[in-house]
C-alpha cells in the first residue's frame, strides 16, 4: 500500500511537471496568437499547421543561444535566481486538487501531490518565496536597471500579497477551512464562492495580476523604461526560465483562483455521475481545466488592453484602494459569519 | 470654432465622479473594444502565399516598346530626361544604318539608355513626355541588389524582347498602336 501511494504521488508529480511546463509553453503561443488577433495581425503561423510548433522553436532558440554571465555579477546568486522564480511557480501546483478521486485497480488515487491541511498557507508562503527569484536575479546581475526592476517588483508583491490574503481570509472564513480540498468541495454544484464574495475576488484578481506580474501591472520587467528589468541581464535557458515561470506562475494562479472563488472542479448537475466516480473525475479534471483557461486568457485579454500603470499610482491603489476595501470586505464577512453561526 | 472632423471631443478637468474613479466600467468599455478587435478579420496579406493585387495603373519598373515589327520605338530624343524631375535618364543618340532598318523605327535611335533605379522616383513624367509611346511603367517590381552600380539598368534590361512583349494596355492604351 505504502510503496503504491509513492508510485501514485510520483506518476501525478510527473505528469503534473510536464503538464505545467506544456500548458506554459503553449501559453507563450497562445498569448501572441491574442495578442495578434486584438491587433488584427495573424500572428505566429510559420512553424507547423497554424504556427503550433511555435514553442518548440522558441525553446530550441533560447537554448541555442550563448549563456553569459556579466564579468561582474555575482555569479552563485546570477544562477540560483531564475531557478528559484521557476521552483517557487511550479511548487504551488502540489498543493491543487485537481479533481474529484479517480477510482482505479480497486484503489482510490487522489489527484492531489500533498493533502496538505493548511494548503492556502503553503500557497500563500511560496508566492511570498517568488519574489526571492527576482529579487536575487536583479541584484546579482550588477545592473541599475536590473536593481530597479528588483527593487520595484519586491515592493509591489509585498503590498499586493496583503490586500490578496486579506480578500482570501473572507472565503476562509466561509469554508471555515484552510485546506484547498474542504474549501472545493464546500462549493459543490454551483454553490460557488464568486456570488457570496464578488468584491474580495476582484481585489484577488487584481492582487493575482500584480502577484504574476503581468500588465497592467508589469513595472518590473516594463520593456521600455527598464530594458527587461530584473531580466536584463539574462540571456540563454536563464531568461527563458524566468520568462516561463512568469507563465507557470499566471497557470497556478489561474488555478488558485478558480478554486477558491469558481468552484474548483464543480460543476452544475455533478450529481447525475454519483454512480461513475471515475467519469466524474475526468469532467470534473476537464471543467477544472476549464475555468484555468478562461482565468489565462482574461489575464491576456487584460495585457492586450490596459496600459502599464505608473509606479506611485500602483502604490497608491494598493496601499490606500484595495488594502481598506478587503478589510472592510473581511470585518462585513466576519460579521454575517458570526451572526448566522449564532455567535452573538 | 467650428470642428473640422465630426470626432471632435470636448476635453475637460471637472474631477472625476465616485463610479468613474472605481475605473472599472472604463476597463470593461476597454476590453470590449479589443474583444470587437479579437473578432475582425485580419488586415494582414500572407506574403508569399498571397499577393496583394496591383492597381491597375501601378507605376513600377519601365519597359522600352517595340512596335508591331519588333522595332525599337525610341527615337532619342531625349524628352524623358528632360521632363524627369529626378534627373534619373541619361541617354546617348546615334543614326541608324541601313542595314538596321528592322531594328529601329526612327532614323535616329538611342544608343545608351541608362535610367538610374535608385534616383527614379516612378512619377510616369517621362511616358507623359514620351512623343514616340516608347517609354511605359509597368506593374513589374525593380529587384533589389547588393550594389548600387546594379541599379543602372541600361538597355538590356529595359528593352522589352521581341518574343515576350510587355502589356502595358491596363495602365494606357491610346489606340494608336495596334498591338500591345
Amino acid at each position: 500500500m505504502e510503496t503504491f501511494f509513492w508510485i501514485d504521488k510520483l506518476v501525478l508529480v510527473v505528469i503534473l511537471f510536464l503538464i505545467s511546463l506544456g500548458i506554459a509553453a503553449y501559453q507563450t503561443y497562445f498569448e501572441r496568437k491574442l495578442a495578434a488577433w486584438i491587433q488584427d495581425r495573424v500572428g505566429p503561423d510559420r512553424a507547423g499547421p497554424f504556427g503550433i510548433l511555435q514553442p518548440i522553436a522558441d525553446g530550441v532558440k533560447m537554448f541555442l543561444k550563448e549563456d553569459f554571465t556579466p564579468s561582474n555579477a555575482d555569479r552563485w546568486l546570477f544562477i540560483i535566481g531564475p531557478g528559484i522564480a521557476m521552483f517557487t511557480s511550479l511548487i504551488t501546483s502540489a498543493i491543487i486538487p485537481w479533481g474529484p478521486d479517480l477510482h482505479l485497480f480497486g484503489r482510490t488515487i487522489s489527484l492531489q501531490v500533498a493533502e496538505l491541511n493548511i494548503g492556502i498557507l503553503f500557497a500563500f508562503g511560496v508566492i511570498s518565496i517568488g519574489v526571492y527569484g527576482i529579487m536575487i536575479g536583479g541584484w546579482s546581475s550588477n545592473n541599475k536597471y536590473s536593481l530597479f526592476g528588483a527593487i520595484r517588483a519586491s515592493s509591489q508583491m509585498i503590498s499586493y500579497e496583503l490586500a490578496m490574503g486579506i480578500s482570501a481570509i473572507t472565503i476562509i472564513m466561509i469554508s471555515g477551512s484552510l485546506d484547498l480540498r474542504e474549501i472545493v468541495q464546500s462549493q459543490a454544484g454551483m454553490n460557488w464562492n464568486i456570488f457570496y464574495q464578488p468584491v474580495a475576488f476582484v481585489v484577488f484578481f487584481i492582487c493575482a495580476l500584480a502577484e504574476t506580474n503581468r500588465a497592467p501591472f508589469d513595472l518590473p520587467e516594463c520593456e521600455n523604461e527598464l530594458i527587461g528589468g530584473y531580466h536584463t541581464e539574462y540571456s540563454s535557458m536563464k531568461l527563458g526560465l524566468f520568462l516561463f515561470s512568469e507563465y507557470v506562475a499566471m497557470f497556478v494562479s489561474s488555478a488558485i483562483m478558480a478554486i477558491l472563488f469558481f468552484g474548483g472542479y464543480n460543476f452544475p448537475g455533478m450529481d447525475y455521475f454519483a454512480e461513475s466516480p471515475n467519469l466524474l473525475a475526468v469532467l470534473g479534471l476537464s471543467v477544472f481545466f476549464l475555468k484555468i483557461f478562461l482565468f489565462i486568457f482574461v489575464f491576456m485579454w487584460i495585457r492586450w488592453t490596459i496600459p502599464r500603470f505608473r509606479f506611485d499610482q500602483l502604490m497608491h491603489l494598493g496601499w490606500k484602494v484595495l488594502i481598506p476595501i478587503a478589510l472592510v470586505n473581511m470585518l462585513i464577512t466576519g460579521f454575517v459569519t458570526a451572526w448566522s453561526n449564532g455567535w452573538f | 470654432m467650428e470642428s473640422l472632423t465630426n470626432r471632435k471631443k470636448i476635453v475637460s478637468d471637472k474631477p472625476m465622479t465616485w463610479v468613474e474613479k472605481l475605473y472599472l466600467p472604463a476597463i470593461l468599455k476597454g476590453m470590449m473594444v479589443t474583444l470587437r478587435h479579437m473578432l475582425k478579420r485580419r488586415k494582414t496579406v500572407k506574403y508569399p502565399e498571397e499577393i496583394r493585387e496591383f492597381a491597375p495603373v501601378y507605376r513600377g519598373m519601365h519597359v522600352l516598346k517595340r512596335d508591331e515589327q519588333g522595332r525599337e520605338n525610341c527615337t532619342a530624343c531625349g524628352l524623358c530626361a528632360v521632363a524627369c524631375p529626378a534627373e534619373a535618364i541619361t541617354m546617348t543618340a546615334a543614326e541608324r544604318t541601313k542595314d538596321e532598318k528592322h531594328l529601329y523605327r526612327e532614323e535616329k535611335y538611342a544608343s545608351v539608355y541608362e535610367i538610374n533605379m535608385l534616383r527614379c522616383i516612378f512619377c510616369g513624367l517621362c511616358e507623359e513626355a514620351c512623343p514616340k509611346e516608347a517609354i511605359f511603367l509597368t506593374d513589374r517590381l525593380v529587384p533589389t541588389q547588393f550594389e548600387r552600380g546594379e541599379f543602372i539598368y541600361g538597355k538590356d534590361k529595359l528593352v522589352e524582347s521581341e518574343t515576350a512583349r510587355i502589356d502595358i494596355t491596363k495602365r494606357q492604351f491610346t489606340g494608336k498602336r495596334t498591338h500591345v
